[in-house]
C-alpha cells in the first residue's frame, strides 16, 4: 500500500495532466459544442463519488457486525471523499445546467436525489465531528443509509421524467461516439485513482491518529 | 414470541403515556401551532397559495415526528429504563419493533387531529379519496418512524442528541417526505389524479421494506455497546 501510493500519485498526476489534451481532441456533441466538455469531469467525479460510497456502505457494515477499528477509519476516510466528490459533481453540474438548461439549478429527481446523498455524507461528518463518544457506531448507521440510498439517485433518472440525460446515454456511447466513450473512460480512471489516493491518505492519517491516541494513553497510566 | 414481545413493549409504552398523555398532548400542541404558523406565511388576502396544503401537512408531521422521538426516548433515559429493557432477555428486533408501534401509533393520534384541521383551514378536498389518503399517511408516516425510531435509540447515549436527531432523521427521509407531499398532492388536484397517488403510494410501499428491513437488521448491533 505504501510503496504503490508515490508511483500511482505520479502516474495519476501524468494522466490528469495530459486529460485536457485528451478532452479537447475529443469530437464536439452535436447540440451543445464546447459545454459538452464539462461532461469529462462530472461522470468522472459522480463514479469516484460511488465507489466511495460503496467504500463507506461496506465498511460501516463491517464495523457494525465484526467491529473492527480499521473499517471505522475507512467508512471515515470514505465519507470524507464522497463529500468532496459530491461537491464537485453537484457543481460541475450546475456550471453545465446554467449552459445547457439555462438555469444553476432545477428540482427535478435525480438532482435533489444527489443533493440528498451529499447532504447524508455531511450529517456523517457532522456525527463524526460533533457526536460526542459512540459517535462511531451513530456514523456507520448513517453510512448504511446513505449507502442504501445512492442505488435511488443512479436510477432517478430511468424512473421519473427528467431532463437530466439518463443511464442508458452512457451504455451506448461506445457505439455513437466512441472517441467520446474513450476519453470519458480515461477520465474516470484518474478520478478513481485520484479517490483511491485521497482514501489511503487519510487512512494513513487516521491510523497515525489512532495510534498516537494509544500512546497517550499509555503515557497516562 | 417475537411479536408478542413487541406488543409488550408497546403495551408498556401505551400504559406510561396513558398515565399523564404528555407526549400526545405536546405533540399534538406543536403539530397545531405548526399549521397555524404556516398559515400565516402561506395565506395571502384570505386565500392559501395552490397545493400548500399537502406540503404543510407533511412538515407538521415530521416535525411533531421528530419531536415525539425525542420526548419518548427521553423518557426512557431519564429511567435508565432503555438499558434495563436491552438487558431482558428477548431480541433486539422485537424490543426495536415494540418501539416503532409506540412511535407510530402516536403519530396516527396527531394526524386524526391534523388532517381535518389543514382540510378545514386551507380548505383541501382531503377526503375525496379517503382510502388513497388513509394509505399514503399509513405507508409515510411508518418509512418516517422507522428511521427515527432507530436513530431515536442510538442517540439515546451521545451527548449531543437534541441536534443530532434532526441532522440526522431528515436528510435520510426526504424521499419519504418527498413521496408523501407529492402523492397528497395528486389528490388534492381536482378532478383527484388517482395513477399519480397510487405510483407514489407504491414507491412509499418501497421505501418502507428498505427502511424497516435496515433498521431490523442494524438495530441489534447499534444498540450492543
Amino acid at each position: 500500500m505504501q510503496r504503490l501510493f508515490i508511483p500511482v500519485l505520479i502516474l495519476t498526476a501524468a494522466m490528469f495532466a495530459y486529460s485536457p489534451v485528451a478532452i479537447a481532441s475529443a469530437p464536439y456533441e452535436s447540440t451543445m459544442l464546447l459545454v459538452q466538455k464539462i461532461f469529462y469531469y462530472h461522470f468522472p467525479a459522480w463514479m469516484a463519488l460511488t465507489a466511495a460510497v460503496t467504500v463507506c456502505f461496506v465498511s460501516s457494515g463491517i464495523y457494525l457486525f465484526k467491529g473492527h477499528a480499521w473499517a471505522d477509519r475507512l467508512g471515515f476516510a470514505a465519507a470524507e471523499v464522497t463529500v468532496i466528490f459530491g461537491m464537485f459533481g453537484l457543481v460541475s453540474g450546475s456550471v453545465w445546467g446554467r449552459k445547457a438548461w439555462g438555469v444553476w439549478w432545477q428540482w427535478d429527481a435525480r438532482l435533489t436525489m444527489a443533493f440528498l446523498l451529499e447532504l447524508i455524507f455531511i450529517g456523517y461528518l457532522l456525527v463524526r465531528k460533533y457526536g460526542g463518544p459512540g459517535s462511531e457506531k451513530l456514523a456507520a448507521a448513517m453510512g448504511i443509509f446513505g449507502g442504501a440510498t445512492a442505488p435511488f439517485v443512479y436510477k432517478s433518472v430511468d424512473w421519473w421524467r427528467t431532463i437530466h440525460p439518463k443511464t442508458s446515454v452512457m451504455a451506448s456511447l461506445g457505439e455513437t461516439s466512441p472517441e467520446m466513450w474513450y476519453v470519458v473512460w480515461f477520465c474516470t480512471a484518474i478520478f478513481l485513482m485520484l479517490s483511491g489516493l485521497l482514501l489511503a491518505a487519510r487512512m494513513r492519517l487516521e491510523t497515525l491518529r489512532a495510534g498516537l491516541d494509544r500512546l497517550y494513553l499509555a503515557a497516562e497510566d | 414470541m417475537f411479536f408478542r414481545i413487541a406488543l409488550l413493549v408497546l403495551k408498556k409504552d401505551f400504559a406510561i403515556e396513558l398515565k399523564s398523555y404528555e407526549i400526545l398532548s405536546t405533540t399534538a400542541f406543536f403539530a397545531v401551532s405548526c399549521v397555524a404558523i404556516f398559515s400565516f406565511a402561506f395565506v395571502k388576502e384570505g386565500q392559501a397559495v395552490e397545493d400548500a396544503a399537502a406540503g404543510i401537512l407533511w412538515i407538521a408531521i415530521a416535525f411533531a415526528g421528530t419531536l415525539a422521538l425525542g420526548r419518548t426516548f427521553e423518557r426512557e433515559r431519564y429511567g435508565e429504563t432503555l438499558k434495563a429493557l436491552l438487558l431482558a432477555p428477548a431480541p433486539r428486533p422485537a424490543i426495536y419493533l415494540g418501539k416503532l408501534l409506540g412511535i407510530v401509533m402516536l403519530l396516527f393520534a396527531t394526524e386524526v387531529l391534523l388532517v381535518p384541521m389543514v382540510a378545514f383551514l386551507f380548505n383541501a378536498p382531503l377526503f375525496d379519496r379517503p382510502v388513497l389518503l388513509l394509505a399514503l399517511l399509513a405507508l409515510g408516516t411508518i418509512g418516517y418512524a422507522a428511521v427515527g425510531t432507530l436513530f431515536a435509540a442510538m442517540l439515546v447515549r451521545a451527548r449531543t442528541r437534541d441536534v443530532m436527531l434532526p441532522i440526522l432523521l431528515y436528510p435520510i427521509t426526504i424521499p419519504v417526505i418527498i413521496a408523501g407531499v407529492r402523492g397528497t398532492s395528486a389528490l388534492l388536484q381536482s378532478p383527484p389524479d388517482e395513477p399519480m397517488a397510487t405510483l407514489w403510494i407504491a414507491l412509499l410501499g418501497f421505501f418502507d421494506v428498505v427502511f424497516v428491513t435496515l433498521s431490523l437488521w442494524t438495530f441489534e448491533p447499534l444498540m450492543t455497546e
